[in-house]
């Protein structure tokens, strides 16, 4: 009895959570679909207009255009690099391991305006012009950590002995790699690149502040809160990019619990 | 008695083989060799270094210092791809994104055989594990038993000179495990390979080898025949390990006409050919075996035994073929341990009913 | 043993190619890139930025001399002080706030979910992917004097006036960060608690406790490591937030991230700037250390 009364109360609580987490979410296709240039209640209308309007705005195609490639960059980057650690760390044992992977996944923790602080001293006192290159820099350093974590799990959750079994059938290490552990790490891999390129087409401060003449797109709407008139039109973008984050996200999780599957192991990269 | 000594032609020699894990020695210098077609096998508890043999020999780590050579040939520096071995693994490391055809052909590949002969061998090998026809299977859909024919499959497809099974049979159920032991036995004598078996359960060790090599703590206690470990361990742990063992702390009095004289505590005096004591002798004080099935109950007075003492029951356990009576006999702390077969009109003794006991001086072992 | 004559020679290739055969060299040199990435755009900008912050700026030339006068005005300019204050007390209360009201969900997910574990944390972690920027103002929207809760209150007649205390101040951010870093917050605690051995909860059941005092004496200090992980989580990165404090703080809620861009940008002044940054990181990882001393403490007790 108690416990159910207790199960019931603590439901009721988890709905409520996700309500407030959803709140803002659920806003976004309701003001992006609504009729009227100020965002708020009562709603006027349905309309497309916002979308539409959207699709002629030039500047707002060449901010997503910047962003798509900084985000390819920055994911094809970030999953080389954690293909690296997350191999060195799951399988080798060396002096320093803790430290040197603790060190990599410090951006985790770090206030993304450290960051980005940090890598703009360093270019504009070694004299690099900004670009999207420098905003790839940044983004590399965020997105590596999540490619870590992925990829170890990946790379644990592998059997060792199956290594040793394409050793023992003949194959040398390079072909050991390209035939078994490459294939079962696939849709980790796969998973790293979608999720680095979530947050890479996501991330706001490095690009505010690492950018030059090209915006990124959060930047791009960052330029366009300020003006009320453009709030439906940003609307509209915020809406079609949760509706892109949502296909990715989803994308990235199939591939995560195909490898999981694959390696015999049930266990995600929480 | 079998003829322990090998025969044939040594197919790998072990030379002093020693293995260090940081400041841990998990091997303290192994020799011995491991003939042709012989079925072997490493057999002692966990942590004695069986494995740790096992995986030098295949190539997976090199040891810290002494020679392997397989065929002739020197292997240090010879990396596990290039060694004219195969391995079946403890957890068979069937590639799971591979079916069955492509994981029993992913080491011929690098023979380039074409593809008619690659199928035909794939075939030809689960054809020999009873999986003919199997081709196609997802790994993920191979039960536990059937993984296990997968694994010998692939590593006798490339047609080793050594098989190495670590543990192969550990990760099956009991029905299944009694029935792949026999065969694994059949398969090693249709093959001819030399096969070299890591495993921690005596029983599957004696069944299925040529000879066993038993090993604690980082060495070989003893290497011979299943027949030899069993009626001549050299010394208590090997005694204890295979089988069951009944010790008896005994002092050696003298020695005459090329017999040891012992005054063995709750048995009393008896004198043994030098060959009963495989492991040498110390002089003063020092333990004898003797098996339970080596010990007799002696039922009626008519009975008679070479040497007879009397005890009493203690403890009697009922296994329907057989009885195992734990007997106090005079003189000894310890009770002895005697296994009947229940045979028609013998009873079955109960604790406290006086029993005597019959014995022969063969059945004697002296332990170092 | 017929080698026997050849003695016991070491089996081992020497020299280079031993060291790069060995297991510790070859990790070494796999986590290179990625280590070397690390070292020359983390370690040596954060460095820069220690140098930077004992150095000052005349325009756009910097003079090397060193000096701590930054640190002698960032500690002690009133309004430095209140925004580095301000931060700490935001995000002492955002992060208090974020783990109390994550700590039943992942209980919930835990212990009270059978079957559809992975798709809860998938539904919990799916708002964070969303834009943060557009979250945030997403946040103005519905705390606003014409906002979606004003709205909501008006028309039930809850209120006769808009509220005005919900947007541009602290309680804002407040609001607004709770949201944006509640998975951060409930994924460790989760971790934590799915961790535990339930025999270890029928076991103090069994032994007589009831369900308040077996979550009080058991599942709760089991649970502990997970609660201090997402407090760091949580607190470390939202000391420095930006875009909550600019969108919704109004002046009151502006936070010390603020400043440092402004020191950074309009004022240039990097090197005051860099010293209000390394200060907020030496508090913050003082507070970090406290947090993970606990930690040591909690887990060391676990077992």
């Amino acid at each position: 009895m108690a416990r159910a009364r207790g199960q019931g109360w603590l439901k009721g609580y988890a709905i409520g959570y996700l309500v407030f987490l959803y709140a803002p979410v659920f806003l976004l296709p309701i003001f992006a679909f609504n009729d009227s240039a100020i965002i708020a209640f009562p709603l006027s209308g349905f309309t497309t207009a916002n979308f539409q309007q959207l699709w002629a705005t030039d500047a707002m195609h060449g901010a997503l255009v910047n962003s798509l490639q900084v985000a390819v960059a920055a994911a094809v980057i970030s999953t080389l690099l954690g293909i690296c650690a997350a191999r060195a760390s799951a399988r080798y044992e060396f002096p320093g391991r803790r430290a040197i992977i603790g060190f990599i996944m410090l951006p985790l923790v770090l206030p993304e305006i450290i960051v980005a602080v940090a890598l703009l001293v360093v270019l504009v006192q070694l004299g690099f012009a900004l670009s999207l290159w420098t905003v790839v820099l940044g983004h590399v350093l965020v997105c590596t950590p999540f490619s870590i974590a992925i990829l170890s799990s990946a790379f644990q959750n592998m059997d060792r002995s199956l290594e040793e079994a394409s050793q023992d059938l003949g194959e040398g290490r390079m072909m050991t790699f390209l035939r078994v552990t490459l294939p079962l790490v696939t849709p980790g891999i796969v998973a790293s690149l979608l999720i680095g390129f979530t947050i890479s087409l996501d991330e706001f401060i490095i690009a505010f502040f690492l950018t030059g003449t090209e915006p990124t797109l959060p930047v791009y709407i960052w330029s366009q809160l300020r003006f009320t008139a453009k709030l439906p039109g940003v609307m509209a973008l915020g809406c079609l990019l949760l509706v892109l984050s949502l296909a990715l996200l989803c994308a990235a999780e199939y591939f995560r619990r195909r490898s999981a599957r694959q390696t015999g192991s049930s266990g995600g990269y929480l | 008695m079998t003829d322990d000594r090998p025969r044939g032609r040594a197919l790998i020699e072990l030379d002093r083989v020693e293995k260090r894990f940081d400041e841990v020695a998990a091997l303290k210098g192994v020799s011995g060799s491991i003939m042709e077609g012989e079925f072997f096998s490493l057999l002692g508890p966990s942590g004695c270094g069986k494995t740790t043999l096992l995986r030098l020999i295949a190539g997976f780590d090199e040891p810290t210092r002494g020679a392997i050579a397989i065929d002739g040939k020197p292997m240090a520096g010879v990396p596990a791809n290039l060694r004219p071995t195969n391995m079946v693994f403890q957890s068979y490391a069937i590639f799971p994104h591979l079916d069955v055809a492509q994981n029993v052909a992913y080491g011929l590949r690098r023979l380039r055989l074409g593809r008619e002969e690659t199928a035909r061998r794939v075939e030809e090998a689960l054809g020999m594990v009873d999986l003919a026809g199997y081709g196609k299977r997802a790994a993920h859909a191979l039960s536990g038993g059937q993984r296990q024919r997968v694994a010998l499959a692939r590593a006798l497809v490339m047609r080793p000179r050594v098989l190495l099974l670590d543990e192969p049979l550990s990760a099956l159920d009991k029905k299944l495990r009694e029935q792949m032991q026999v065969e694994l036995r059949r398969l090693q004598r249709a093959v001819g390979i030399t096969f070299i078996l890591v495993t921690h359960d005596q029983e599957e060790a004696l069944i299925m080898s040529d000879r066993i090599a038993v090993m604690f703590d980082g060495e070989i206690a003893q290497l011979a025949s299943p027949e030899t470990l069993y009626r001549r361990p050299v010394d208590r742990r090997v005694a204890s390990f295979i089988g069951v063992m009944n010790f008896f702390d005994a002092r050696v009095t003298g020695e005459s006409a090329g017999l040891i004289e012992l005054d063995v505590a709750g048995l009393g005096p008896v004198a043994i050919p030098p060959e009963q004591a495989p492991g040498g002798r110390n002089a003063a004080g020092t333990t004898v075996g003797i098996r339970p099935e080596m010990l007799t109950l002696l039922f009626s007075d008519t009975e008679r035994a070479e040497h007879e003492v009397s005890g009493e029951v203690v403890d009697a356990v009922y296994y329907g073929d057989m009885t195992y009576y734990d007997l106090k006999l005079p003189g000894t702390e310890r009770p002895a341990t005697v296994s009947m077969r229940n045979t028609a009109g013998r009873p079955v003794l109960r604790p406290g009913d006086p029993a005597r006991v019959g014995w022969g001086r063969e059945s004697v072992i002296l332990l170092a | 043993m017929s080698r026997a004559d050849a003695g016991a020679m070491p089996a081992r290739p020497s020299g280079i190619r031993r060291l790069l055969r060995g297991e510790a060299a070859q990790g070494l040199v796999l986590v290179s890139p990625t280590f070397l990435y690390a070292l020359l755009l983390l370690a040596a900008p954060l460095t820069l930025v220690l140098l930077i912050s004992f150095w000052t700026q005349d325009y756009l030339e910097l003079d090397r001399t060193f000096t701590t006068a930054n640190y002698a005005e960032a500690w002690s300019d009133p309004l430095y002080r209140l925004l580095m204050g301000r931060s700490l007390v935001i995000s002492g209360v955002v992060t208090l706030t974020t783990v109390l009201l994550a700590y039943p969900i992942a209980y919930f997910v835990a212990f009270h979910v059978e079957r559809n574990k992975a798709l809860w944390i998938f539904l919990i972690t799916i708002p964070f992917w969303t834009s943060y920027l557009l979250r945030v103002f997403l946040w103005k929207v519905i705390l606003g004097y014409n906002g979606v809760l004003n709205s909501a209150l008006l028309g039930l007649g809850l209120v006769d006036q808009p509220l005005t205390f919900l947007l541009y101040n602290a309680n804002a951010v407040v609001i607004t960060l709770a949201h944006a870093w509640a998975p951060f917050a409930i994924l460790p605690i989760y971790v934590a608690l799915a961790k535990i051995d339930r025999s270890l909860l029928e076991a103090a059941e069994d032994l007589g406790d009831g369900p308040l005092r077996r979550f009080w004496r058991v599942t709760l200090p089991l649970s502990m490591p997970g609660v201090i992980a997402a407090a760091l989580i949580v607190f470390i990165p939202t000391v420095g937030d930006y875009v909550t404090p600019r969108l919704v703080g109004g002046t009151d809620g502006l936070m010390i991230a603020n400043m440092i861009q402004v020191q950074f940008g309009k004022a240039n002044n990097a090197p005051l700037g860099a010293a209000l940054a390394v200060s907020a990181m030496a508090i913050v990882a003082a507070i970090s250390l406290v947090f993970l001393w606990l930690n040591r403490r909690f887990t060391r007790g676990g077992g």
